[in-house]
């Protein structure tokens, strides 16, 4: 979309994206809180790892870890690893969402992968289209990240597996379709090609949630390895 | 234990990602970062992807997830609509599910 295009329908698409990305991953709430119940938490220590730690793929480390009878410390350490690719994330960010103070304490919370996403999504396309993508995103996935915990928790699995209703692919096609736009010229691809590869090749021998930080690695390798070229 | 464990690893979490919040703009001014810091979403989004597309825990799976991917990049090539690609993607896998 143009800059001339009016902000009226620029927000509109906006608005429309970081709903379609709360709908998709926060339905994973589902399965998170029915799991959380059946791994011996109560119904409110499960709902309150969402309000508390609200990162999907810690908070399923930390139950997985507790719910088989494991260490705690280790427990926590594996969510906060997960939990450290958020840290890239903010600093990312910090600069397009310039928060201070309070709506910085706040802002932080919703600091997570589909957050980052939109609000990059819509960086080319201004400061102001990437803060609405970052805290409608971050809004609506943790008000339906929220809502399905407790439903999962209190229902159990009685709702059925997310992956019967293919929302497993939903998510990563909507990073996809959030990558799409920044993929022209030959070094977008590139990094692409390479990141992804790097991310995939370490998956069976890193903890989950490394992949990612360790394909942030490779714009840092390119970059600096075009420098001294 | 277990709220202890709860919040102690809350709190961990989110000085993480207040920690990244609060870098100083002056380190992220200079020209070599800022070159990474434009190719850094691109490298993100592409493992998000990959990762969620063929990981389960710490194994590759190819599944029914690849072929919702599979047809959600075809959406992508005409141009679809975001929605209808994340839509495309989920009934395809939900349907080749049903009948394997």
């Amino acid at each position: 979309m143009s800059e001339a295009a009016p902000w009226v329908a620029q927000r509109a698409q906006i608005l429309r994206t970081s709903l379609g990305v709360g709908v998709a991953t926060g339905a994973y709430g589902l399965s998170y809180g029915a799991l959380g119940t059946s791994a011996g938490l109560s119904v409110v220590q499960t709902c309150a790892l969402s309000v508390l730690m609200f990162s999907g793929g810690s908070q399923f480390a930390l139950i997985g870890v507790l719910g088989g009878g494991g260490n705690a410390v280790s427990g926590s350490a594996s969510a906060m690893l997960l939990g450290a690719r958020n840290a890239l994330y903010g600093a990312r960010l910090a600069p397009v969402l310039g928060l201070r103070g309070l709506r910085r304490a706040v802002g932080a919370q919703v600091v997570v992968d589909e957050s980052t996403a939109v609000a990059l999504r819509y960086e080319p396309e201004g400061v102001l289209a990437a803060r609405l993508g970052f805290w409608a995103t971050g809004l609506a996935i943790f008000v339906l990240w929220n809502l399905s915990t407790l439903v999962g928790a209190v229902l159990g699995n009685q709702l059925g597996d997310p992956r019967d209703f293919g929302l497993d692919a939903a998510a990563p096609a909507a990073f996809l379709a959030l990558l799409a736009p920044r993929l022209r010229g030959r070094s977008p691809w590139l990094t692409a090609l390479a990141g992804a590869a790097v991310a995939v090749a370490v998956v069976p021998v890193v903890p989950a949630g490394v992949p990612v930080l360790l394909a942030a690695l490779v714009p840092v390798i390119a970059v600096l390895a075009g420098r001294s070229r | 234990m277990t709220w202890a464990a709860i919040v102690i690893s809350s709190l961990g979490c989110y000085l993480l990602k207040l920690a990244g919040l609060s870098v100083p703009a002056r380190w992220l001014e200079a020209p070599l970062v800022q070159r990474i810091a434009a190719l850094l979403p691109v490298a993100l989004l592409a493992a998000l992807a990959a990762v969620q597309a063929l990981a389960t825990g710490t194994h590759l799976v190819l599944d029914a997830r690849l072929a919702g991917v599979a047809a959600a990049i075809v959406a992508l090539v005409l141009r679809a609509p975001f929605l209808v690609v994340v839509g495309v993607a989920a009934a395809v896998a939900a349907g080749v599910r049903a009948f394997s």
